[in-house]
């Protein structure tokens, strides 16, 4: 345990101001960064859902976005493999491997293969378990069946599930439980060998059990992932991420260690927001 | 969640144990330097007690994190509040080595009583032994052992009533003897302190243990 004593007079550690917004430094020095956004805006129509979203998100770490509905934290993790395209206008840049993929040339389908998106309903094709993993990839061209097998059971072991179907791999997906039905999803994300997983509410349609195992999923994934979750979650949030970004009417307000925003937050509103005194 | 907690948890533990074996050393030490009349040795102490509180703050600190980002229950919470409230306990635990060695510094070159030494001594050392012994019921998570620490805390009550007669007597026949006699007793008041604290540490284990908050020290009334 580092030392952590701070034997500075008490008047420094007082502020009189506040701020009103406090965002990490994710300085590239010291961050592998796997994503970053700049100056993000997005509209729905005319109105400004989301403005000053300038979020770096470190590579091998859980990113949650907290705040209340209508916040901008679906809008702005929905922007990030461009699921808004034709819902909503998306301004400013989204960089992935140095290349801003918020631009008209990029292949959106090919840029999903590297940063998969994992919904708040865990939504199965009406297929087997075993096609709904390797679709994606047949439709790739990828015959093989070795190859296949070798995909589907690695994702599903990656996902937690393996052990649990790996006798039924025929079956209806839609036989699932919604935690493994979500833990399926998850695997058919991982299928296609992302980059960066993006997860919408991904255990708010499940029960404390399939939720704790869907969390524990991302634990696990967290080694060779990076990992984005949109949670309503608090508890959540703070359980498995390594950072927090707290949104409020379209703005990030606070973004920082996960750590530090549930026990001393910099910003006052997100202090109210963490603690319940909100509104 | 479960998996992380409880590495965390682990972790904590072993800071903990850590920390309570530093500090048993530390009372081994203060008390040994005082027999010795070993100032280097006591000064050493002094020198050394940023480190105990280090590892106090240190281990408060990841207390608040772990409760504020996993909301403990049950024998989770036990063991996290066991953890928060005996750390500081350690921690003063530390403050009387200190103090000990402090009182060593200033007897060195006066005069002494050589048979009230070797008594305060020995209760030291029995006080030191009984730290060593409170952690390692913690390690075990034997409730009933910490139980039996308090009986034995009070077996030396007589010794350090003859600690307290002897050390007055001095001071009566010989006025020269005052300056030391008057650190014998404080010193006899910290080891009482240091008795008294691992019995704390025991009444944290029984309730990390049964989830009862018991009092095991019934403040027996002897001159320090």
């Amino acid at each position: 345990m580092a030392n952590t004593i701070d034997l500075k007079p008490v008047s420094e550690f007082i502020s009189e101001d506040a701020p009103a917004r406090y965002v990490y430094d994710m300085s590239p020095e010291k961050h592998e960064i796997a994503l970053s956004t700049h100056d993000l805006q997005v509209y729905y129509g005319d109105n400004l859902a989301l403005s000053e979203g300038d979020l770096a998100f470190e590579r091998y770490k859980i990113t949650s976005l907290i705040g209340a509905s209508g916040s901008g934290k679906s809008t702005f993790l929905r922007s990030l493999n461009r699921m808004n395209d034709g819902v909503a206008t998306v301004k400013g840049n989204i960089t992935y491997r140095g290349v801003d993929i918020n631009t008209k040339a990029i292949d959106v389908y090919e840029m999903r293969r590297h940063i998969g998106m994992v919904f708040q309903r865990p939504n199965p094709f009406a297929k087997s378990i075993y096609n709904n993993i390797t679709f994606a990839l047949t439709q790739r061209g990828v015959t093989d069946k070795q190859e296949l097998d070798e995909i589907v059971e690695t994702s599903l072991r990656q996902a937690a599930l393996w052990d649990e179907v790996k006798d039924e791999l025929n079956k209806s997906a839609l036989a699932l439980s919604g935690g493994q039905a979500q833990r399926l999803v998850i695997a058919r994300a991982l299928a296609l060998k992302p980059d960066i997983l993006l997860l919408d509410e991904p255990s708010s349609a499940l029960d404390p059990i399939s939720s704790a195992q869907v969390e524990d999923t991302l634990l696990e994934l967290k080694n060779q992932y990076t990992i984005i979750i949109v949670t309503h979650n608090m508890q959540q949030a703070a359980r498995i991420s390594d950072y927090t970004a707290f949104f409020h009417m379209g703005k990030v307000i606070e973004y920082d260690l996960t750590r530090k925003i549930f026990t001393r937050p910099k910003v006052a509103l997100t202090n109210d927001y963490i603690s319940g005194n909100f509104g | 969640m479960r998996r992380l907690f409880d590495e965390e948890l682990a972790d904590l533990d072993n800071s903990f144990t850590e920390m309570g074996m530093l500090v048993a050393q530390t009372i081994q030490k203060s008390v040994q330097s005082f027999v010795d009349h070993d100032r280097e040795g006591a000064k050493a102490i002094l020198e050394n007690d940023h480190k105990i509180n280090e590892r106090e703050a240190a281990i408060e600190k990841k207390t608040f994190e772990m409760i504020a980002l996993y909301q403990p229950v049950t024998t989770d919470l036990r063991e996290i509040v066991t953890i928060l409230k005996a750390v500081s306990v350690l921690e003063r635990m530390g403050d009387q080595a200190r103090n000990i060695a402090n009182s060593t510094i200033r007897v060195k070159g006066t005069k002494h009583i050589a048979s009230v030494e070797k008594e305060l001594g020995e209760i030291g050392e029995q006080v030191a032994a009984m730290v060593s012994r409170v952690m390692d019921y913690y390690v075990k998570y034997d409730a009933l052992g910490a139980e039996s620490i308090a009986e034995e805390n009070q077996s030396w009550s007589n010794r350090a009533a003859k600690v307290r007669s002897d050390s007055v007597k001095g001071m009566k026949d010989d006025a020269e003897l005052v300056d030391s006699a008057a650190d014998y007793l404080v010193i006899a008041g910290y080891l009482k302190r240091i008795g008294d604290y691992t019995i704390d540490i025991a009444e944290w284990i029984v309730y990390k243990r049964t989830g009862k908050i018991i009092e095991l020290n019934p403040g027996y009334n002897y001159f320090i």
